[in-house]
Formats: structure tokens, C-alpha cells, sequence
């Protein structure tokens, strides 16, 4: 062997053994993550924690229970809110639109799905807060749905775009209606993947922060109904890990640890069983 | 799915004018029209977010004109504001998050287009998508109690020591600062660059592979110089669409910056950026002008990723649609 050759061997094997690495490198990162987060939250993690309020400032102990309701709160108002609108949005998309409108609905969609979420937080502050004078639940709710739309709308889209052909010829071929035919046919047979869409992009915004800061606020109280500011987790993580207490520190590990459990928990259960047999990656 | 048995044929159809289908014949339209209008609210919320940006930064876009992108202070007491420190910091961290994240994303990529069994391919796939979603809040908790302090303690002393001679490397060493955010940044970032090239990857025709390797070519030869260059433009497009992603990242960045105004050669100095301006002084801001001119800081936000997003999705869709023709979103 040359050793030109043996040159450019030794090298083959260095650099594809360094993109390996990189592999390794990326991957083990969750993993890190997870179990540094599940090694300090973990043993702040205790029943009191989900049921009670928080301590009063200074105090030891406490729970998150208005927070994690507040964060409920939240994604129920943005489901209601955002759900609809990309659900409606993509059927039109797929089933109905001439040329000039889908195109326009179609590159909005796609530049809000990238408009940071620090500046959806201004025009969800701009659209309701600022009108209403305070703070609010449903402030933070239409922040968080706003982002909603897209995501859900895009993937509506791709997954009715992917129901045959001979689907809708055999329901028109019954006399059905258009709408019928979206309805009873098109609608079903895309179910699995609309429905992985809206959980993907509900676990997506329950781990926002930015948008909430100045939405939905903070609330170190219950908050009744839907017109006073509520505490949500990713607020309450925030709060607590730049807070100067150590209590509170510890608290913000358990709650770090709830919400990407339920964040992960969701996208798993979500990716492998929903999307089985469906090309997930079209999402 | 139809009530009655008869209802499916065209010809009662037709024949029973009380029909309830027949009632529906119009029902087209109807159903046309809503989803129209569902797809509409979206271009509403879009020109609304515009407009309400544009309006609500008049005050300060006409008190500061231009001079508010060169302007160093920012005082709100006494009604002084200038957004340089922020794009600064904004583009600084940005910039060391690139520089980390592009070779580590791409390289990984690479490995799992060229080199991992489908099977493996798919799974780091997966988790690389599940580390996508991981919060920007849980990043900063992390940055906080793990990063700071190893910053502190035993890289920055380090960095210091080996190339301190260089002008990023100077300066006591708080833990906090430009360098910390980047890192931060960096981790988030590249599941982006990883699925996105490794979809342009994938997207090469197999026989350019093929034939590199039957001219002789290692391995890594045909992946650095057939189909990394073929897939070079959808490469640039998906580090367009990280930095798009890190421009706007919001709450890991502001824990760990260090929130001071401050432009500084050295990455171990705090610095602050456009989003963790906002996150921190947006719900405080007293007055008509500091709103607004936090609004504006917004809006320059805006655009830039509004830009940048646009560039990375024609880069990758030219890169695509030579290939396979799949679009990632």
C-alpha cells in the first residue's frame, strides 16, 4: 500500500468515526438531560408538591397545584382556540383552494411557525392585554393558540393531501356531497395524523415560557375563571431558578422534571403509536 | 353513514325533495366558505401582528429614527434608548452558537445518512427530534445550575490560560455572559441542523455515491466531496433556519446572559440580547416611549427571523426538489 493510500484510509476511518461521534454527542445530550433532571427533581418530587400552594415567600415547602392547573388552563384555552382555526384552515388547503390563497395561507403559516415566541407574547399583550387594562388567563391562552395554528394547519394539510384518490371517487360514486365526503370519508381516514399533529403542537407550547411572561403573568394564588393572571409551570421554573431562595431552587428541579416528563412523555406515546404505519416525518 | 338505507342513492335523492340530503345540496358552499374563513383568520393574525408592531413602535421610531440601531445607552429613567447592545448580543451569542452547533449538526447528519443502518438512522432520528422539544425553560435551568458554575470554575479558567491572548478570552470569569448563552444556544440548535441536512443528505440520488465509490473514492471521500457538496445550498439552508431559531430564543438566554447592556469584545463578559430585554423590562415598562421602544426591538426580531426564514426554506426547497422532492417543515 501507497502511502497516499494509506493516507486517505487512515483519514476515512478518522472522519467517519468523528461523524460518529457527533451522533453520540447529540443523542446522549437528552439523555444527560433527562437524568441530570430526574437525579435533582426527583427527590423534591412528594404528593404535596401537586396539591398544595406555594409557601409564602421565604418559607420552606409548598407545592405547584395552581400552577399546574393554571398550565391546563392555558392549553385547554389554546386548544379551543387554535385546534379550529388550523383544523378548518388545512381542510381548505387540501379539499377546496384555487391557486393565489393556499399559496399565501400556505407561506404565512409557514413564517409564523418561525416568529419567535417572544414576539407572539407582544401581539397576544397588544390584542388583549392592552384593550383590557390587566393581566389574564385568556390573554396567555390566545398567545399560546396563536402558535397553535400553523403547526396544525400544515400537517391537516399534508395528511388529508395523502388519503387516495379512490377514497373520494367511491363517496362521490355514493352520491355523497363534497362536504359529505370530507366529513364521513377524507376527515376519518386522515384522523391518526391530524390528531399526532395537534398533540405535537399542544406539547409544544405547554413548555412556552416567553409568551406567558407578560400574558398570563404569574399568580402566587388560585385564579379563578378566565379574566385574572395565572400561574403556569414554565413561568413557575423561570421565576424559581432565578429567585434568590434555595427552596425555592429545588422546587424549580421538580417542576423542570413534571413538565419534560409530560413533554416527552406525550411526544413518545404520540410518535409511536399514532404515527405507526405513517410517514412521521412529514409533520 | 347514511341514516336511512335508501338515502345513499342518487335517484331517491333526487326524488324526495324533504330529503334531508337534498336540503344540504347548497352545503357545498357553506362548508367552502367556513374553511375559507379559518384559513383567512390565519392571513388576519398575520397582518394584525404586523400592523400592531408597526403602530405601537411609532412613538419611538419617530423619536430615535435610524440613530436607534447605533445608539449604545439604554436608559429608561431618563428616556434614553438605543437597541445596539441587544443586537449585539443577540448576533454574539447567535454567532457561537453557529460555530458549535454547525459542525457538530452537519457531522451528525452525515453519519446518519451515510453510515447508519436505516434502523439506526430512524431511531437517533427520533431522539434527536424528541431533544428538539424539550423546553427552552428546562435549557435554562440546566445553564443555571450546571453550566454557570463549570464555566466559572473550569472552563473559562482554562480558555483563559490556552488562548487568553486572544481578544474573546480576556476578563474575569463570572460564568455568566456572551459564551455561556452560545453554549446554551448551541445544544438547542442543533437537532435543526441535524434533521434538516440529514433530509438534503438523504436526498441525493444513490448512483452519485455510486459513482464516486467506483472511481475509486474512500468512504468518506464520496460523502466530503460528491454528496456534501450536492447537498451544499439545502446544508446552508438549515443553518439559516437554527440561526432563526437562536436569534429568537427567548428564556435560555436570558437566565444565563447576564442581562447588563453592555458591549464587550469578550465572551466572558455578561452581555444582554433583544429577547431577554423583552422577557425581562417588557412587563415593568413604564411609560409610553420605553413600551415602544421595547415594541420596536420586537419588531426588528421579527424581521430578522421573518428574513432568515425565508431564505432557509428556499434554500432547502431548491436542494429538495433536485432530490426527492420532500420538504421538511
Amino acid at each position: 500500500m501507497s502511502p497516499r493510500l494509506a493516507w486517505r484510509k487512515s483519514l476515512n476511518v478518522v472522519m467517519l468515526s468523528l461523524t460518529g461521534l457527533c451522533a453520540l454527542l447529540t443523542v446522549s445530550a437528552l439523555f444527560f438531560i433527562l437524568g441530570y433532571l430526574a437525579w435533582n427533581g426527583g427527590k423534591d418530587l412528594s404528593w404535596s408538591f401537586f396539591t398544595h400552594l406555594p409557601a409564602p415567600v421565604g418559607e420552606v415547602g409548598g407545592g405547584m397545584a395552581n400552577a399546574i392547573v393554571g398550565s391546563m388552563k392555558l392549553l385547554l384555552l389554546a386548544a379551543l382556540f387554535g385546534v379550529p382555526i388550523g383544523l378548518l384552515g388545512g381542510v381548505y388547503l387540501a379539499e377546496f383552494g384555487g391557486r393565489t390563497v393556499p399559496f399565501l395561507v400556505r407561506y404565512t403559516a409557514d413564517l409564523m411557525n418561525g416568529v419567535p415566541s417572544i414576539v407572539m407574547g407582544i401581539f397576544a399583550y397588544a390584542l388583549v392585554v392592552m384593550p383590557m387594562h390587566h393581566f389574564s388567563t385568556l390573554a396567555g391562552g390566545i398567545a399560546l393558540g396563536i402558535m397553535v395554528i400553523p403547526t396544525v394547519l400544515r400537517n391537516t394539510e399534508s395528511f388529508l393531501r395523502d388519503v387516495p384518490l379512490s377514497l373520494r371517487e367511491g363517496s362521490f360514486a355514493l352520491g355523497a356531497n363534497k362536504w359529505r365526503m370530507i366529513a364521513t370519508v377524507v376527515l376519518p381516514a386522515a384522523s391518526r395524523g391530524i390528531l399526532t399533529g395537534v398533540l405535537l403542537a399542544l406539547a409544544r407550547v405547554a413548555g412556552e415560557t416567553a409568551p406567558l411572561l407578560f400574558t398570563a403573568f404569574g399568580n402566587r394564588y388560585w385564579s379563578p375563571g378566565w379574566m385574572q393572571p395565572t400561574s403556569s409551570l414554565p413561568v413557575v421554573i423561570y421565576t424559581y431558578a432565578t429567585g434568590p431562595y434555595e427552596d425555592w431552587h429545588r422546587q424549580a428541579w421538580a417542576a423542570g422534571l413534571v413538565l419534560l416528563g409530560l413533554v416527552l412523555v406525550t411526544n413518545i406515546l404520540v410518535r409511536a403509536f399514532l404515527t405507526r404505519g405513517t410517514a412521521y416525518e412529514r409533520t | 353513514m347514511a341514516s336511512t338505507p335508501n338515502a345513499a342513492t342518487p335517484t331517491d335523492f333526487t326524488a324526495n325533495p324533504r330529503s334531508w340530503l337534498r336540503r344540504w345540496a347548497g352545503a357545498d358552499e357553506i362548508a367552502h366558505l367556513i374553511t375559507l374563513l379559518a384559513a383567512a383568520t390565519l392571513l388576519l393574525i398575520a397582518v394584525l401582528l404586523v400592523y400592531q408592531l408597526w403602530t405601537l413602535s411609532g412613538e419611538a421610531r419617530t423619536k430615535f429614527g435610524w440613530g436607534f440601531f447605533v445608539t449604545k445607552t439604554w436608559d429608561p429613567v431618563a428616556g434614553d434608548f438605543g437597541a445596539l447592545p441587544f443586537i449585539y448580543g443577540t448576533l454574539m451569542t447567535s454567532a457561537v452558537a453557529l460555530i458549535i452547533a454547525v459542525p457538530l449538526g452537519v457531522g451528525a447528519a452525515i453519519f446518519l445518512a451515510e453510515l447508519a443502518t436505516p434502523n439506526l438512522s430512524s431511531s437517533l432520528t427520533f431522539v434527536s427530534d424528541l431533544l428538539a422539544a424539550v423546553p427552552s425553560v428546562i435549557y435554562g435551568l440546566l445553564g443555571v445550575f450546571l453550566l454557570v458554575p463549570l464555566m466559572r470554575t473550569t472552563i473559562q479558567p482554562a480558555l483563559k490560560k490556552t488562548l487568553g491572548f486572544l481578544p474573546f478570552f480576556q476578563g474575569p470569569a463570572y460564568g455568566i455572559g456572551f459564551l455561556t448563552a452560545g453554549i446554551v444556544l448551541a445544544i438547542m440548535i442543533v437537532p435543526f441542523v441535524l434533521s434538516v441536512s440529514r433530509e438534503v443528505l438523504l436526498a441525493v440520488p444513490r448512483d452519485q455515491r455510486e459513482a464516486a465509490l467506483a472511481l475509486g473514492a474512500t468512504k468518506w471521500e464520496s460523502t466530503w466531496k460528491v454528496v456534501v457538496p450536492a447537498a451544499r445550498i439545502g446544508i446552508f439552508g438549515s443553518v439559516f433556519l437554527a440561526l432563526a431559531r437562536a436569534l429568537g430564543e427567548t428564556m435560555a438566554v436570558t437566565m444565563v446572559i447576564g442581562n447588563n447592556p453592555k458591549i464587550s469584545a469578550s465572551l466572558f463578559s455578561p452581555g444582554y440580547s433583544i429577547a431577554s430585554v423583552l422577557a425581562n423590562e417588557f412587563s415593568e415598562a413604564t411609560g409610553n416611549l420605553y413600551l415602544s421602544a421595547l415594541i420596536e426591538l420586537g419588531l426588528v426580531l421579527f424581521l430578522l427571523t421573518f428574513v432568515l426564514n425565508g431564505l432557509a426554506r428556499l434554500l432547502i426547497l431548491v436542494t429538495t426538489a433536485r432530490g426527492s422532492g420532500v420538504l421538511p417543515t
